[in-house]
C-alpha cells in the first residue's frame, strides 16, 4: 500500500543478536506511517519486545539503518528527541513506576523534559483526570493493584505528550474490566501506535493492520487485515458496556 | 518488609517539618553518643520516653521494634563485666564481674536506648518517601536519597520473588535441613533473585530513559514552613544544651 506521507519509522536491513545467540532480527524492514495503528502478533521470543527496545535507542542493532522522523538515529543523543515523541508501554508495569507516588511518577517525564514543577504537576494531573485516574494521585505506585498499574504506566507516557506509541503487551494479565478501559482509551486517542500482542480479539478492535514475524523479519498479515471489520461492528453497536 | 507502624500518627511530632525532626534527632544522637555520666544518659532516655509518649506511639509495637537491640545488649552485658578489667563487684563461684565492667554494659544501654527511641519517636514516624524528600533539601547527596527512595520501592518486588520461589521449592517438597542439597537450593535462590534484579534494574534505568531520565532528579515534596517547628527546634536544641551541661559541669553528687 503506497503511502503519501513520510514514514514516521523506517527500518532498513535491521539485524540484532543477543550475545552468544543466533540472530533474533534477521534483516527486518518495516515502515510505520503517521495514523498507522499497528498489531504485532508472534510467538514469545521471535524479538517483538527487541524491536521496540531497538526504535527507542536501549539496544543497537548490529546491522541496518534506522530512520525515525526523518533523522537517522545512532547515537545515543540522536534517540533523546526519539523518546520525547514516541512513548513505550513497558510489559512490566513494576519497571516503569519507579516513583513513591503515582502523581510524582506521571510528573516525572515532564519535568524531565524542562517544565517547572507547576508546570509538570498540571500536565500530571491533566493526563490522570483524561485517563479517569484524577483519583489517583497520590496513591503509592507499589500498592496499586495490577490493572491500575498498567493504567499509570500508560498515564506516565502519555504526560509527555507523545506523536506515537509502542505498547508492549498492554493488556496482558488484566481482567476485562480494566482491558475494556484500555480499548476506550486507546479509541479515544488521536495516535498512531504499534501494539504487541496475543489477543487478537483485541488487536482486531483496535488496529488497522497486522504485522506478524517470521525468521527475523516483519510481514504483513493479509489475512487478519480483512476481517477486523466484524470485531470492530460489535465495539460500534456497543460503544460504553463496561460494568461500572 | 518494610512496615510503617508509627508514620500514620497524628500528634504534634507528626506535624513538624520533617526537616526540623531529621536534624533534631541526629543532633540529640550526637550529645548522648558523646555523653557518659549517667545524669545526663538518664535525663537523655527519660526526655525520649516522654517525646514517644507525646507522639502516642503505641508502647507494644515499640516495645517489638525495640526488642531487636535486646539481643545485642544482652550479648553485651553477657561479655563486659566479665572481660573489663577493674575491681570486682561480685562472684559466682569462679566467675568475676567487674564494676568497669557492668558501668559500661549500662552506659551503652542507656545510650543505645535513648537514641533508638528518640529516633523511632522523630524519624520513624514519617513515611519513607518523605524521609527521602526531606533528606534531599537537607543537602544530603541525591545518589543516597534515590538509593533510600529506589531501594523502598523495589524492596517489595525482591520480597515478592523471594516468597514466589520458596513457595515454588515447598510445592515440589523442599524441606530445609542441614544438607548439601539445602544449602545449594538456597545458594541458587540467592543467585537467581541477584540475576533477576540486575534485569530489573537495567530496565527500570531503560523505561527511566524512555521518559528522558538524564541522570538528574527532580522532586516534588513541599515542606510547609510552620512555626511550630521552629519551636520544636528551639526546644531540642535546649534538651540537647542541658545533656551537655551536665555532662561537663561539676558532679552534682
Amino acid at each position: 500500500m503506497e503511502k503519501m506521507t513520510e514514514p514516521i519509522i523506517q527500518l532498513d536491513n535491521i539485524t540484532f543478536a543477543f550475545p552468544g545467540n543466533t540472530a533474533v532480527l534477521d534483516g527486518l524492514n518495516l515502515s510505520f506511517h503517521p495514523g498507522d495503528r499497528a498489531g504485532l502478533i508472534a510467538p514469545n521470543g521471535s524479538g517483538k519486545t527487541t524491536l521496540f527496545h531497538l526504535i527507542m535507542g536501549l539496544i543497537k542493532p548490529s546491522a541496518g539503518t534506522i530512520r525515525i522522523f526523518n533523522r537517522t538515529v545512532r547515537e545515543e543523543k540522536d534517540f533523546i528527541t526519539v523518546r520525547q515523541r514516541i512513548g513505550l508501554l513497558f510489559q512490566d508495569s513494576d519497571d516503569q513506576l519507579f516513583s513513591p507516588t503515582v502523581l510524582e511518577d506521571v510528573a516525572f517525564g515532564p519535568l524531565n523534559l524542562g517544565k517547572s514543577k507547576k508546570e509538570a504537576i498540571a500536565i500530571a494531573e491533566a493526563t490522570l483526570a483524561s485517563l479517569n485516574l484524577g483519583d489517583f494521585r497520590d496513591r503509592i505506585t507499589f500498592k496499586l493493584s495490577g490493572g491500575e498499574k498498567r493504567l499509570v504506566a500508560l498515564a506516565t507516557i502519555m504526560a509527555m505528550q507523545p506523536e506515537m506509541l509502542l505498547l508492549d503487551e498492554p493488556t496482558t494479565g488484566l481482567d476485562s474490566g480494566t482491558q475494556q478501559q484500555i480499548v476506550d482509551i486507546l479509541t479515544g486517542l488521536d495516535i498512531s501506535y504499534i501494539m504487541i500482542s496475543h489477543n487478537m480479539d483485541f488487536l482486531a478492535r483496535l488496529t488497522t493492520t497486522i504485522y506478524t514475524m517470521e525468521n527475523g523479519k516483519i510481514h504483513v498479515d493479509e489475512t487478519a487485515q480483512l476481517h477486523p471489520h466484524y470485531h470492530l461492528h460489535q465495539h460500534g453497536t456497543y460503544p460504553h458496556q463496561h460494568k461500572h | 518488609m518494610f512496615e510503617e507502624p508509627f508514620a500514620g500518627g497524628d500528634s504534634f511530632i507528626h506535624r513538624i517539618d520533617p526537616r526540623h525532626r531529621i536534624v533534631g534527632a541526629g543532633a540529640f544522637s550526637f550529645s548522648v553518643a558523646l555523653s557518659d555520666r549517667f545524669s545526663s544518659l538518664i535525663i537523655a532516655l527519660v526526655i525520649s520516653l516522654i517525646l514517644a509518649m507525646a507522639a502516642r506511639l503505641n508502647p507494644g509495637t515499640l516495645f517489638r521494634r525495640l526488642s531487636v537491640v535486646f539481643g545485642f545488649l544482652m550479648l553485651l552485658w553477657m561479655v563486659l563485666p566479665l572481660t573489663v578489667d577493674g575491681p570486682v563487684l561480685t562472684r559466682m563461684g569462679p566467675v568475676a564481674f567487674t564494676r568497669p565492667g557492668v558501668v559500661l554494659a549500662a552506659r551503652m544501654t542507656l545510650k543505645v536506648l535513648a537514641i533508638l527511641v528518640m529516633f523511632t519517636t522523630l524519624v520513624a514516624t514519617m513515611p519513607l518517601t518523605t524521609l527521602g524528600h526531606a533528606l534531599h533539601r537537607l543537602m544530603v547527596s541525591k545518589k543516597i536519597v534515590y538509593l533510600i527512595l529506589m531501594t523502598y520501592r523495589y524492596i517489595h518486588l525482591l520480597e515478592n520473588e523471594y516468597q514466589r520461589t520458596i513457595r515454588a521449592l515447598r510445592m515440589r517438597g523442599f524441606n530445609p535441613r542441614t544438607n548439601l542439597h539445602t544449602y545449594k537450593t538456597y545458594a541458587y535462590v540467592i543467585g537467581m533473585i541477584f540475576v533477576k534484579s540486575v534485569a530489573r534494574a537495567e530496565r527500570i534505568e531503560w523505561a527511566m530513559r524512555c521518559r528522558g531520565f538524564d541522570g538528574r532528579f527532580h522532586d516534588l515534596a513541599v515542606f510547609p514552613s510552620l512555626n511550630a517547628s521552629w519551636r520544636f527546634s528551639g526546644a531540642m536544641g535546649l534538651i540537647i544544651i542541658v545533656i551537655a551541661m551536665l555532662e561537663w559541669s561539676p558532679p552534682l553528687w
